[in-house]
C-alpha cells in the first residue's frame, strides 16, 4: 500500500446559507482545496453526504458534483454512513490512493440542511437511527443521546454541569474560528438555562442544523514531497460498525465502534493514543464528546465528564479536543463533518490555525460517528 | 397635498397570555417572553371577524374625519383572513358604513402588509383626483397553527385610515415600496394554517425588506433617522422592530409609542397600521413619522408622514389605541380560546 498525504484543504463559512445551493457550497470548498493543493486535475472524486435526497431532493450526487466542477468523466462515488459519511468518504479516498487506483483524489463532504423545516430535518436525521426498532417508536436523536446521558450520569456520576462544560469549551474554541456557524462563547449558566430539548439535554448541548461543505485533496506522499507543499500524511485509518439500535447495545455508556476504529487506526499508524497532540471528535451532543474521549482511551471509562471539568481536553490541556469548535460551535452539516475534521487537523499541523492553534501540534486524530455510534471512522494524521 | 384626514383603531377585548398557551403545549414560556418579547395577545370573539373589526375601526376613522361616508369614492380592505374565499369583504364594509353604491372597493391580500397596500392605493387615488375621499383598512384575525411559534403572536385587530386632500390630520410626504419574490411564509388554498420558513423569515425576509424600504424612502426624501420624531415598523414579535430600528439608527424612544406587540400580538395586516394610530394619538403638529410595513412574500411599504395641527382637534373624537389595548380586558383560558378561534371541530 502506498503512503497517502493530504496536500490541499478547503472550507468556506458554515451556517444557514439560504442564498447558496448544495452544488454551490460544495464547489466553493472543492475549488479552495484544489487551489490549496496547486493541482489542475484529479483522478477521482468521493463525496460524503448523508441525505441530499431528503434535504434537497437530489440523489445521483457524485456525478452532479463532478459535473459542477467541470471534471466529468472522472470516476465519482457518493459515500453514505449517516453522520460519518464524510469520514468514510475520506477513508475511501485514502484506500483509493493507497491501492494505486488513483493518484490525485478529491474528497468532499456536503450537506444542505436548511432548505427544509425543522420537522423535516429532524425526520431526515432520524433515518440514521433504526427505523423499525427506534424511529417508529418516536425516538429522535436528541432523545437517544439523552438516554445515553442519563445512563452515564447514573452509572458514573457525570454531572449536568460537566455536560455544559463541553459546550462552553467548544464554543470558546469556536469563537476563534472564523468559519464556525456560532463563533461566540457560552457560559455554564447559559447552557443550563437554555431551552430544554430532551431531558437532560438542552439546546446548547446540541449541535446545530447547518449548511456546509469541506474538501481535501489526497495523493501519494512521495508525489506530495516532490510538489514542495506542506505535507500531512494520513498514517492510520480505521472503521468499525455497531448495532445502530441503541437498545441492542450491551452498554449504553460505551461507544464500541469508536473504540475499535481508533485501535485500528492507531495500530496502522504505529502510535499510542498518548502520542497524539490534538483531537477533532464527533460532539453532536455534549454527552457524545464525553463518551468519545473515553472510547478513544484519553481517559478511563466514566471519567470523561471529570476530564472536561479538569481542563484535560481544553485547547491548552494535555489532550486538546475540538480546537475547531467541534460540531457544537462550528456546525454540523452531517456529510461534511468528517471531512471538515481532517481540514482542521491539517490546518493545525501546518500551524495555520490562527488564534486557536494548538502549539507544536505534530499529530492529530479525527473521529467521526454515525447515529449513536452505529458506525465510526478514525484517522491519524501526522506532519511530515 | 394629500394625506390622512381621519383614523380609527379596533382591538377585541379578549386576551390570552403566553403562559396559558405554553402550558398547553409543554413549551417554555420564558423563552417566548424574553426571546420574542411577547406577553399576551388579543383574541377575536366568536362573532368577530376581519369585516366586523374593519367596520368598527372605520366608524372611528369617520368620526375623526367628520365627513359624510357617501363622499367616500373608494374602500380597500387588506387582510389575510377575509371571511370568504369568494365574496368580497369590502362590499360589506362599504355597506355598513354607508358608502354604497357610488364606491369602488377591493379586497387586498399581501400577508402582513395588505393594510399599507390599501393605504398606498387610497392615497394615490386621492392624489390623482380620481376620488375625493378613500378609505383603507388593515384588519386580521390572524392564523397560527396550534403549537406553532406563530400561535403565541397571531392576534386580531384593525386600523382604518381615511385619505383626503383637505383638512389633513397628517400629510403623506413620500412613499416607497420594496418588493421581491421571497418564500418566507405562505398558505395555499384549502390549507387551514400558514407555513413559515423559521429563521429564514428574519434576516433574508423581514430585515432585508424593512431596512431596504426604510433606507430607500429616507434617501428619496432626503431625511435621516434623527429627523423623525417617531418610527413604526411591522411588529411580528417584540424583538424585530427594535432590531430593525437599531440597524437603521433609530432610538427606542422613537419606536416605543407605536410598539404594541408585547400586549397585542401580531395583528398581521393591522400591525404597523395600529402602531401608526397609537403614534398619532400622542403626536404633535409638525412631528415626522416614518411608517414601515412588512408583508411576507415579500414587500415593505414606507410612508413619510407629517402631523398637522388638526391632530389636537380629532384625537379624542374616538378611543385612543392604548386605551383599547390596556383597558376592559378579558383573559381567556386555552379552552375558550380554542373555541373562539374555531380550533375545535364540532358536529356538522
Amino acid at each position: 500500500m502506498r503512503d497517502v498525504a493530504i496536500i490541499g484543504v478547503g472550507m468556506t463559512k458554515w451556517g444557514e446559507l439560504w442564498r447558496k445551493s448544495l452544488r454551490t457550497i460544495f464547489t466553493e470548498s472543492a475549488l479552495l482545496a484544489l487551489e490549496d493543493a496547486g493541482v489542475d486535475h484529479f483522478d477521482s472524486l468521493f463525496v460524503g453526504c448523508m441525505s441530499s435526497g431528503l434535504f434537497v431532493g437530489q440523489e445521483h450526487l457524485a456525478s452532479l458534483l463532478a459535473d459542477s466542477l467541470g471534471r466529468t468523466p472522472v470516476p465519482a462515488a457518493r459515500v453514505e454512513s449517516a453522520c460519518a459519511s464524510g469520514g468514510l468518504a475520506l477513508r475511501q479516498g485514502v484506500i483509493e490512493v493507497a491501492s494505486g487506483a488513483s493518484d490525485i483524489v478529491l474528497v468532499g463532504g456536503v450537506e444542505k440542511m436548511t432548505d427544509v423545516t425543522g420537522c423535516e430535518a429532524t425526520f431526515a436525521l432520524g433515518t440514521a437511527a433504526d427505523q423499525e426498532y427506534e424511529g417508529y417508536h418516536g425516538l429522535t436523536f436528541p432523545g437517544l443521546y439523552a438516554m445515553m446521558a442519563v445512563a452515564h450520569m447514573h452509572r458514573y456520576g457525570t454531572t449536568r454541569e460537566q455536560l455544559a462544560m463541553v459546550a462552553v469549551k467548544n464554543h470558546d474554541n469556536g469563537s476563534r474560528n472564523p468559519l464556525a456557524q456560532f463563533p461566540f462563547k457560552v457560559t455554564v449558566d447559559g447552557v443550563l438555562n437554555s431551552v430544554l430539548v430532551a431531558d437532560p439535554l438542552r439546546i446548547l448541548d446540541c449541535s446545530p442544523i447547518t449548511d456546509g461543505a469541506a474538501a481535501v485533496v489526497l495523493c501519494p506522499s512521495e508525489m506530495a514531497r516532490k510538489m514542495k507543499k506542506p505535507v500531512v500524511r494520513i498514517t492510520g485509518t480505521g472503521q468499525a460498525t455497531d448495532t445502530i439500535a441503541l437498545s441492542s447495545r450491551r452498554d449504553l455508556t460505551w461507544l464500541e465502534s469508536t473504540h475499535l476504529a481508533a485501535q485500528k487506526a492507531l495500530a496502522m499508524a504505529g502510535r499510542k493514543i498518548r502520542d497524539i497532540d490534538l483531537f477533532e471528535v464527533h460532539d453532536c451532543f455534549t454527552i457524545a464528546e464525553i463518551m468519545v474521549t473515553e472510547a478513544l482511551g484519553l481517559v478511563e471509562k466514566g471519567r470523561g465528564g471529570q476530564a472536561v471539568e479538569e481542563g484535560l481536553t481544553a485547547r491548552g490541556g494535555r489532550f486538546p479536543v475540538n480546537p475547531s469548535g467541534g460540531l457544537k460551535a462550528k456546525g454540523h452539516p452531517v456529510g461534511a463533518t468528517g471531512v471538515a475534521q481532517a481540514v482542521e487537523v491539517v490546518k493545525q499541523l501546518r500551524g495555520e490555525a490562527g488564534e486557536r492553534q494548538v502549539k507544536g501540534a505534530k499529530r492529530g486524530l479525527t473521529q467521526n460517528m454515525g447515529g449513536t455510534g452505529g458506525s465510526s471512522v478514525v484517522h491519524v494524521l501526522e506532519a511530515d | 397635498m394629500a394625506g390622512i384626514i381621519g383614523y380609527g383603531a379596533y382591538i377585541p377585548r379578549n386576551r390570552i397570555r403566553v403562559e396559558e398557551i405554553a402550558k398547553v403545549w409543554g413549551a417554555d414560556a420564558p423563552s417566548f417572553k424574553k426571546g420574542l418579547m411577547l406577553e399576551e395577545k388579543s383574541v377575536p370573539s366568536p362573532d368577530q371577524d376581519t369585516i366586523t373589526m374593519a367596520v368598527e375601526g372605520s366608524k372611528r376613522a369617520l368620526k375623526r374625519a367628520g365627513i359624510d361616508a357617501r363622499e367616500i369614492g373608494a374602500v380597500y380592505i387588506g387582510s389575510e383572513s377575509h371571511p370568504y374565499a369568494v365574496k368580497p369583504s369590502g362590499t360589506v364594509l362599504a355597506e355598513a358604513i354607508g358608502a354604497t353604491p357610488a364606491v369602488h372597493t377591493a379586497d387586498l391580500e399581501f400577508a402582513c402588509k395588505a393594510g399599507t397596500e390599501g393605504m398606498f392605493i387610497a392615497l394615490n387615488l386621492v392624489r390623482s383626483g380620481a376620488v375625493k375621499y378613500a378609505l383603507a383598512v388593515g384588519a386580521d384575525t390572524s392564523q397560527g397553527a396550534p403549537g406553532d411559534a406563530l400561535e403565541y403572536s397571531a392576534a386580531a385587530g384593525a386600523a382604518a385610515f381615511l385619505f383626503g386632500a383637505e383638512r389633513l390630520v397628517a400629510e403623506v410626504l413620500e412613499t416607497y415600496s420594496y418588493t421581491t419574490d421571497m418564500p418566507d411564509f405562505w398558505r395555499r388554498e384549502y390549507m387551514y394554517y400558514p407555513r413559515h420558513g423559521g429563521r429564514f423569515t428574519g434576516d433574508e425576509a423581514y430585515f432585508a425588506h424593512v431596512t431596504g424600504s426604510a433606507r430607500a424612502i429616507m434617501a428619496k426624501a432626503g431625511l435621516k433617522p434623527a429627523d423623525f420624531r417617531y418610527v413604526v415598523f411591522h411588529q411580528p414579535n417584540g424583538k424585530f422592530p427594535f432590531r430593525a430600528g437599531e440597524m437603521l439608527g433609530f432610538s427606542k424612544p422613537q419606536i416605543e409609542p407605536g410598539w404594541l406587540v408585547s400586549k397585542l400580538g401580531n395583528t398581521y395586516s393591522g400591525s404597523s397600521p395600529l402602531g401608526l394610530t397609537a403614534t398619532l394619538d400622542i403626536a404633535k403638529a409638525g412631528d415626522l413619522i416614518l411608517l414601515v410595513s412588512y408583508g411576507s412574500g415579500a414587500g415593505s411599504d414606507s410612508f413619510v408622514i407629517r402631523v398637522t395641527e388638526r391632530i389636537d382637534e380629532v384625537r379624542d373624537l374616538a378611543p385612543r389605541t392604548r386605551t383599547l389595548l390596556d383597558t376592559n380586558k378579558v383573559y381567556l383560558e386555552y379552552g375558550a380560546y380554542a373555541k373562539y378561534r374555531r380550533k375545535i371541530r364540532k358536529a356538522e
